[in-house]
């Protein structure tokens, strides 16, 4: 059944050529909406390579989003297939969501060439963003399995998620440096810092591009505090996989 | 645990739709439901304590109507649909055909798609490979395999997913009667696979309502209707009765089935068809509309069920001569030939034409129907007498084998 997600993969690539070039441009255009606004007009704090920085996040956070948008619809998208044949349908979600961590590798390197050209020195200890990327990855997988079991039966998921997505990426740390909601208050700051996708954006980004990114354990000393995104990871890949595997023998019906 | 011949055990097999009322499927609703005190949807019981088994090697035939719950009980078996009480046992793999080309993917190319559907049939990547050439072969499609499906034609999705699907090899099939779509060279492709699972002893479970496949393919039967078993064991039996079932239902809808063309002139009157166990004959009556009409001929023709033209008959080619008619007389014809015809349900379409049958006053399909039933049981479209001389043992004697011995008399007035 491997194959499945290989071929899943393929109708991806293969869909049209400029599809696969979209997956690129997209987060690029978003990151240079975003460069002129925050990064030349207005000046939100300042932090050392902040183009890199902005991209960087920029390409998390459209990986995460991807990731689980799509994985919430693959279930219904796949629905001619579930009502005529049986297979474990976790491999549908699978796919989707490894599909999206094909196009973050790509988005990657594109934020390779940009640390090139703005001379960030690259040393050993970035290779830590593959332990953040899999946390993400665990992340956005279980919110996936949650919301396309939901989606099957409320079809009003999908736009409860949108809206969630659209103030989540406010409340991350993406276009701003953490410094300048820690100017404001230091209680919100930490509050933001829970979030899973802000904690593993801003460790990455310490990791990889800058030690001027704002980690939890520059927060607090708490070690709860800090593995406590971890703990939300766990716990949301518990219930997503639960929930989605008690109602999967449903699906055929439902769809 | 059931025992080793056995492929496929259900048991007190139930399941329950819940059909939502609210055409919307949301929080919303739900919401208006709860508050209302409604249920939001109303029960719907396909399959009601049905219970059954099929043995390995056994080619095994589940019939009933639309809606009787047969595609359900499939789906149950196929582990598509999770049963709401019961239990299906299955041993061994299990690979169902509800439909052909599943997952096929108008965007992607042919071969791509013979990898796609491969997968969901079980195939591994190196598998779906060594047989990709015969696949491409026996579809048809050499040329074709790198452009996009949705660049082919209907006929050509067809033969490309029937093709993969009959490389399909697990312990037990399942098979649904729409594999049996397309034209008639496709027919017999599935006919002939249908044929050679049989030889090959196969486990298969075929859904149908074609009860000359049923016959001709089935060692054992069930038949459903409203969800339950209404019989089971004997293919011939079951065959009987589900016609039976049929024929029942259609004698009503039988004159809107009925449907003519023509220029008019001539109204062709209803046909009688009267079978005895050597001789069939129909008798056909025509009323003149026109003022006067010249000598015209009249015809007949027999089709089987499947739409196959087996006879034709006019007044031309036996070499009789008609009279010019006037307004208001009416012909009678009475056509008589041996009842060579085997088990089915046939129809008739009767026409009457100028002398050099290009100008047709009338020709009406479906003009009357009827079914040969004999209990002798034959997958040829004839089941005539037939003389059989059996050589054994260096002595020849000659043995009569009337096939129509026990042939029941049978009338039918449409």
């Amino acid at each position: 059944m491997r194959e499945l997600v290989i071929t899943d993969f393929k109708l991806r690539y293969q869909g049209s050529v400029l599809g696969y070039a979209w997956s690129i441009l997209k987060p690029l255009f978003l990151f240079a909406i975003m460069y002129v606004v925050f990064g030349v007009l207005v000046k939100l704090g300042s932090v050392e390579h902040y183009s890199v920085y902005l991209l960087f996040g920029i390409v998390l956070w459209t990986f995460f989003s991807e990731a689980t948008s799509q994985g919430m619809n693959s279930i219904i998208a796949r629905g001619d297939v579930i009502r005529k044949i049986n297979f474990p349908k976790y491999i549908i979600v699978l796919s989707t969501t490894i599909s999206a961590l094909v196009n973050l590798s790509l988005n990657l390197l594109i934020v390779g060439v940009f640390m090139l050209f703005s001379g960030v020195q690259f040393h050993f200890s970035a290779l830590l963003i593959i332990v953040y990327i899999a946390e993400l990855y665990v992340f956005a997988l279980g919110i996936a399995f949650l919301l396309s079991a939901l989606n099957v039966r409320y079809r009003d998921t999908g736009h409860i998620w949108e809206i969630i997505m659209q103030a989540a990426f406010y409340a991350t740390p993406i276009i701003y440096p953490m410094s300048v909601v820690l100017q404001k208050s230091d209680f919100a700051a930490k509050l933001l810092m829970l979030n899973p996708v802000a904690q593993a954006i801003q460790d990455a980004r310490y990791a990889l591009v800058t030690h001027q990114s704002v980690t939890p354990s520059q927060l607090s000393n708490d070690p709860l505090y800090i593995i406590a995104p971890f703990l939300i990871v766990a716990a949301v890949l518990v219930v997503g996989s639960l929930y989605f595997k008690k109602h999967s023998k449903y699906f055929a019906e439902q769809i | 645990m059931a025992d080793k011949e056995t492929a496929v055990k259900v048991q007190d097999l139930s399941k329950t739709f819940r059909i939502p009322i609210e055409a919307s499927s949301g929080i919303k609703q739900k919401l208006v439901n709860v508050l209302k005190g409604r249920k939001g949807y109303r029960e719907f019981t396909p399959l009601n304590h049905i219970s059954f088994e099929v043995k390995k090697g056994e080619f095994f035939g589940i019939v009933g109507r639309n809606g009787s719950g047969k595609s359900t009980l499939l789906k149950t078996i196929a582990g598509i649909y999770a049963p709401n009480s019961g239990l299906v046992q299955v041993n061994g793999t299990l690979v169902p055909f509800i439909e052909l080309g599943v997952g096929f993917n108008p965007e992607l190319s042919g071969r791509e798609n013979v990898f796609l559907n491969g997968a969901l049939l079980g195939f591994s990547h190196d598998e779906t490979e060594t047989m990709y050439d015969d696949i491409v072969d026996f579809a048809e499609l050499g040329d074709f395999m790198e452009e996009r499906l949705k660049n082919y034609s209907s006929g050509m999705q067809v033969r490309l997913a029937f093709s993969i699907a009959i490389r399909a090899r697990a312990d037990i099939l399942l098979l649904d009667e729409v594999l049996a779509v397309g034209d008639a060279a496709f027919q017999q492709k599935c006919y002939d696979y249908f044929m050679s699972l049989k030889g090959e002893k196969q486990t298969v479970i075929l859904v149908t309502h074609d009860m000359s496949a049923v016959r001709q393919y089935c060692d054992k039967a069930i038949m459903i209707e409203k969800g339950q078993i209404v019989k089971s064991g004997d293919v011939e039996e079951i065959a009987q009765a589900y016609q039976k079932l049929f024929s029942n239902n259609q004698q009503q809808s039988e004159d809107h089935a009925a449907d003519s063309w023509g220029e008019g002139g001539v109204k062709i009157l209803p046909s009688k068809v009267n079978i005895t166990k050597e001789t069939i004959r129909i008798t056909t009556e025509f009323e003149v509309t026109a003022d006067t009409l010249p000598p015209p001929i009249y015809g007949i023709a027999l089709y089987n069920s499947a739409g196959t033209n087996l006879l034709e008959a006019n007044t031309r080619k036996e070499k009789i001569k008609t009279k010019s008619l006037k307004r208001g007389e009416e012909v009678s014809l009475t056509w008589e030939f041996s009842n060579i015809l085997s088990n089915g349900s046939y129809n008739i379409s009767v026409a009457c034409c100028d002398q050099s049958a290009t100008r047709y006053y009338e020709w009406l399909n479906h003009a009357a129907k009827f079914s040969v039933t004999k209990n002798t049981q034959t997958s040829g479209l004839t089941d005539p007498t037939i003389t059989v001389n059996l050589a054994e043992g260096g002595r020849v004697k000659t043995e009569k084998v009337n096939t129509n011995d026990k042939l029941r008399d049978n009338y039918v007035k449409l």
